[in-house]
């Protein structure tokens, strides 16, 4: 009986040792041919210097804004609520793919964000449990459980709490994709709750507005910046169907991105000694006609309209 | 017998390592590095690696105008220490923790938004060990409104 036990337990260990070995391994292949991967985007201006620099770097990120950070851009410009472009809570039960859940996990996490920070108590909470939907619907255990919703219930009026909870959210199911080597997941999920916020601004700025002077519509020409980071997060994970799908939609927003003209002076760090926080100095100087700024909103339209209907 | 047995254990072992590696740092990212993030919001975000001596790691985002950043570079208690910097996009060195006693966090503010890349290297110990050190790294980002 020992004897047996023994084999049965050798060839258990065995098994698992090798399944183990070659998960590891492979995995490592991946992020290898990821970095590769990288290195060829030179189409997003990247120079040569930089291109030889990125070959010997051990690991890149890619960081889009957070949910949390493009809701608090939002406020920061001047941005009001208006729930009326926000996705409606009854549409999660029309996302039943990966791929839609995970870009309405983004969306709902963006719409979640921008509803707390304006102290939208009850959208809060419905907008909470339409994420929690989406996160079930993609197996992330945990993220969003009972307990959860029930803190954020509990601490409603209390911002400072709600943002913790939703930050630990976000962090929770990108750091879940990463350690179940779901990173194609993850990025989806961050270029929806981009989109949504992109649609948000672009439908908050009203037609008779000074398209010049306006902290909403600087914000939304910023993207232009962002998006060669949407780019190169999605181009790592192009043995993703979904992934590409999503690349050729947000090739029609670069296209329009692309006749927006934006100049920067050099930054210059300068560090208040007092409160030791660094200003990095600088000016900008974008040039975009109203039409071009039509198209986009239009075209932000359309791929949110493609995400979430 | 005994000896292929002790030599399987051990090779689970060795396999095991790395996937409990990225567990653990996912643990350290949330328990003791977002806690210093205080009185910024963290961003939610989750940029974190395991990473060995002389090793380095770059990260590029966009910070915005208008938000208070605070960027903190969190390693492992068993890491000697890390070097960062903050560049802009013609890598130009805006910020260099060597120049500021190996700080690991940064404060700042943008007036207008910009593209930056956080580049860092674990340092090398200063130990005679032929041992190499490998333990978690996070990037973490914190946001405030701006009181302006």
């Amino acid at each position: 009986m020992n004897i047996k036990l023994f084999r049965s337990t050798f060839y258990f260990i065995a098994i698992f040792s090798v399944i183990a070995i070659l998960t590891n391994c492979s995995s490592d292949k991946e992020k290898s041919t990821d970095t590769d991967e990288v290195v060829t985007i030179d189409s997003l201006e990247i120079d040569e210097k930089l291109v030889q620099d990125v070959k010997t770097v051990k690991e890149i990120f890619y960081s889009l804004p957070s949910p949390l950070e493009t809701a608090m851009i939002l406020k920061q410009a001047g941005a009001e609520y208006n729930e009326e472009f926000l996705n409606p809570t009854e549409n999660v039960t029309r996302y039943v793919t990966n791929k839609s859940m995970a870009l309405n996990l983004g969306i709902y996490t963006t719409d979640l964000s921008y509803a707390s920070l304006f102290d939208q108590t009850q959208a809060t909470i419905n907008y909470m449990d339409a994420a929690k939907n989406m996160a079930e619907g993609l197996g992330i255990l945990n993220v969003i459980d009972e307990e959860t919703v029930n803190r954020l219930e509990a601490n409603i009026n209390n911002r400072d709490i709600i943002m913790d909870i939703i930050s630990e959210t976000i962090m929770n199911s990108s750091s879940f994709f990463e350690e179940n080597d779901r990173q194609a997941m993850s990025a989806i999920v961050l270029v929806g709750g981009w989109i949504e916020g992109l649609y948000i601004a672009t439908n908050l700025v009203a037609p008779d507005d000074d398209l010049q002077n306006n902290e909403l519509v600087k914000r939304i020409v910023d993207q232009k910046l962002t998006l060669s980071t949407v780019y190169s997060l999605l181009e790592e994970n192009t043995d993703n169907d979904d992934v590409k799908n999503i690349i050729i939609q947000v090739d029609q927003i670069k296209q329009i991105y692309d006749k927006i003209e934006i100049t920067s002076s050099e930054i210059e760090p300068v560090t208040d000694e007092e409160t030791n926080v660094t200003t990095l100095k600088s000016t900008t100087q974008v040039k975009m006609s109203p039409s071009t700024f039509n198209q986009l909103k239009n075209q932000v339209k359309v791929i949110r309209n493609n995400f979430t209907l | 017998m005994k000896k292929i047995y002790q030599a399987i254990i051990i090779l689970t072992v060795l396999a095991l390592i790395p996937l409990s590696g990225i567990s653990q740092c996912k643990s350290f990212a949330k328990k003791v590095c977002k806690l210093e993030l205080a009185p910024y919001t963290h961003d939610g975000n989750y940029n974190a690696a395991i990473l060995t001596e002389g090793e380095d790691a770059e990260l590029y985002k966009t910070f915005y105008a208008g938000q208070n950043y605070r960027i903190y570079i969190c390693g492992s208690e068993s890491l000697p220490g890390i070097e960062f910097q903050v560049l802009d996009v013609k890598r130009n060195v805006l910020y260099d923790n060597r120049k500021n006693n190996y700080s690991k966090i940064w404060d700042f503010k943008l007036e207008s938004s910009q593209q930056l890349i956080i580049s860092l290297r674990v340092k090398h110990s200063d130990g005679e060990s032929d041992e190499l050190v490998s333990g978690c790294v996070a990037i973490m980002f914190g946001i405030k409104e701006s009181d302006s």
